[in-house]
């Protein structure tokens, strides 16, 4: 077993609403090992967003807050520091980018300045040494004439490179775990190629693990290895690549799969109908008692609306919350 | 040209001014749509794929006459709107209509499903009150929706409900040609596989055409019989969807597709297969519009401009690679 970097232990965290108690995330555990590409997959509203903002403390507070659970990074518990030491963790050893680069930079301030300024931070160098050091991230991140640049405003910068401009700005102090949230939804699809070959590319050379949070199935089959799909506010499946997308277990892994056009499907003669998931997703207010998917799973037992599942191993590396785990096909070949 | 031609569009331009003010001139234009020709043929599906700037959405409201194009044609069932007035284009209005993007700005917070829906048939004052919400509960039924819905307002709604609901309103005037602008994009992926085979479905139904705007290429694939791609303001390309992800020419079509990931376990982070960015449409490269980020480029490329030219069934490349015929797989 290789050591794991990012440990998330039975994390809830809850949203207090006027209209109720909102779980955002409901006990969710996951692990990234060094070096590892972790897939985060899960639609709007899921919890994946909220799971990594609560790694760095970013929670918004009121109305949201950590309800319960564990945060150990490279064994240290991130959830029993204080604001000043997970100052000193955000941006040089954990550092994050966002879907939209214009939000999440800011707007009166010159690119370099906004490379510069982590190193000045985190390492207490000098101005000058900074922008020299952001000349060569920029650099590295493929934005033509840097030095030019580094006077630029966002404004002034398309959404890829400002994309570009995030990657260099939480890549120059060398973190040991990038979160990417949704990276390149925002891209066009010639962009997105540009920025996921260039994240695969620093992460290689680097060492450094990543956490890839998307809804998208094809860019998770690009980047990770191993894949946690996330469902109204829980972990439902956990699996390497290989078997996420040959043998899913969870019928919502399932009904993702087969929900997706492929593209060359109409070059191969052949245009299915979509397997549709009925139905939408449930209201994180209220309290389900069973299985969160049951109302729109076409495998529902009577079980699965009176108590909920448990995260089981169905084998090696892959684990789903089902009671069909508790059931006949372990076999994991459930039409 | 197909005898049963709906839409027909002939070097349609538009040119937004930018900069100047009341009495300045404007300082340059944005060439948004810079000679564009297709048609549609009814009941055909017809995609327009192409990155954000490349005048798709303009090309969609040009063809609705939401804006007023800058020159060329646009004919609706052999007539031609192009320069219609507002009044004697009314009553054609209800042969075309539009479906957004973004649910949750295209529908009235402050109005009811029932007004939202019928909506156009109050517009168009053709039948009695009472029928019309006989009608909207017809509509709603058929996109998915319940009657007891129409008394709810657009917020009580989940984002796929809204887009049906949209939906339903384009239908409610029984409209012969649908401009669908990037309407599943805004849908999470479960819910983007319902509103599409509902689309599929209520084309079969009302024999309707569809001009069906996407940067997805998987989804224009899927939702297509023919597919146009665009870069800068001008189609490069227009191709079957049977043979459009193995057999289209245009190298700028073949980047699209290299770049596209796909959902399968073999495939590894492919070369990033274009370099740099789209030029601005304010100064597009003179020649051929790819001309700087094309792998194939040549001397001609970069002084004539190509057209579209025939190169297979209904199959037309505008490349002047091997004498105009494009890339060739």
């Amino acid at each position: 077993m290789e050591e794991n970097l990012l440990e998330i232990e039975d994390l809830s965290v809850h949203f207090h609403t006027p209209e109720g108690i909102g779980r955002a995330v409901d006990h969710v555990s996951l692990s990234i090992a060094k070096g590892e590409t972790l897939g985060l997959v899960g639609e709007s509203g899921c919890g994946k967003s909220v799971t990594s903002l609560s790694i760095l403390g970013l929670i918004p507070s009121p109305p949201g807050r950590i309800h319960s659970g564990h945060i150990y990074f490279d064994g240290k518990d991130l959830r029993s520091m204080g604001e000043n030491a997970l100052r000193h963790v955000r941006g040089r050893d954990i550092s994050m980018i966002f879907q939209e680069p214009m939000t999440s930079l800011n707007p009166v301030l010159p690119i370099g300045r906004q490379v510069a300024e982590p190193l000045m931070v985190h390492h207490r160098i000098s101005r000058q040494a900074a922008l020299e050091e952001a000349v060569q991230w920029l650099n590295r991140v493929k934005i033509p004439a840097p030095e030019k640049r580094l006077h630029e405003y966002p404004h002034q910068l398309s959404g890829g490179m400002r994309q570009r401009v995030m990657i260099a700005m939480a890549m120059v102090c060398r973190p040991r775990l990038l979160i990417a949230d949704e990276p390149t939804t925002a891209l066009d699809v010639s962009i997105q190629s540009q920025i996921l070959s260039l994240m695969e590319g620093l992460r290689h050379e680097t060492g450094m693990s990543l956490l890839l949070i998307t809804h998208d199935l094809g860019v998770v089959a690009q980047m990770a290895k191993r894949v946690v799909v996330m469902y109204a506010g829980q972990v439902v499946e956990v699996a390497g690549l290989q078997d996420l997308f040959e043998r899913p277990f969870h019928p919502y892994t399932q009904g993702l799969l087969k929900s997706i056009p492929r593209l060359g499907s109409r070059a191969a003669g052949k245009k299915e109908r979509l397997k549709e998931i009925k139905g939408t997703v449930p209201s994180l207010l209220d309290p389900v008692s069973g299985c969160k998917f049951a109302d729109r799973c076409p495998r529902v037992f009577d079980v699965c609306r009176e108590r909920q599942p448990e995260l089981e191993a169905i084998r090696d590396g892959q684990q789903a919350r089902c009671w069909k785990t508790q059931f006949s096909e372990r076999s994991g070949r459930y039409a | 040209m197909p005898e049963h031609t709906l839409l027909e569009v002939t070097d349609l331009v538009k040119h937004f001014p930018v900069g100047g003010g009341l009495l300045s001139k404007p300082t340059s234009w944005v060439k948004a749509v810079d000679g564009v020709s297709f048609h549609v043929a009814k009941g055909e599906s017809f995609g327009l794929v192409g990155e954000s700037g490349c005048g798709k959405t303009t090309l969609g409201r040009l063809v609705m006459r939401l804006l007023d194009p800058t020159a060329g044609t646009v004919k609706l069932d052999g007539k031609d709107i192009t320069h219609l007035s507002r009044s004697a284009l009314r009553p054609l209005r209800q042969q075309m209509q539009i479906i957004f993007q973004d649910p949750f700005s295209s529908l009235d917070p402050r109005m009811k499903v029932e007004a939202i829906v019928t909506e156009p048939l109050r517009a168009y004052d053709r039948i009695p009150r009472g029928q019309r919400r006989e009608k909207a509960v017809a509509l709603l039924e058929k996109v998915g929706l319940r009657a007891g819905d129409m008394d709810k307002y657009p917020h009580e709604f989940s984002g796929g409900q809204r887009q049906r609901i949209g939906i339903a309103r384009s239908l409610c005037v029984r409209p012969k040609l649908i401009v669908a602008d990037e309407p599943v994009s805004a849908l999470d992926v479960s819910i983007q596989a319902q509103v599409i085979n509902l689309l599929d479905d209520l084309r079969v139904e009302f024999g309707l055409s569809y001009v069906f705007i996407s940067h997805d290429l998987s989804v224009v694939e899927y939702m297509c019989d023919r597919i146009a791609v665009m870069y800068l303001g001008g189609i490069v390309e227009t191709a079957p969807a049977d043979v459009f992800s193995v057999n289209s020419r245009h190298p700028y079509t073949r980047a699209l597709l290299a770049a596209v990931p796909l959902p399968d376990p073999q495939g590894q982070v492919p070369p990033a297969p274009l370099d740099g960015d789209v030029p601005s449409p304010i100064d597009p490269p003179a020649g051929c519009a790819f001309h700087t980020r094309c792998p194939y480029v040549h001397e001609r490329c970069r002084i004539e401009r190509p057209v579209l030219a025939k190169t297979g069934e209904r199959h037309w490349v505008a490349c002047w690679l091997n004498a105009g015929a494009g890339f060739s797989v």
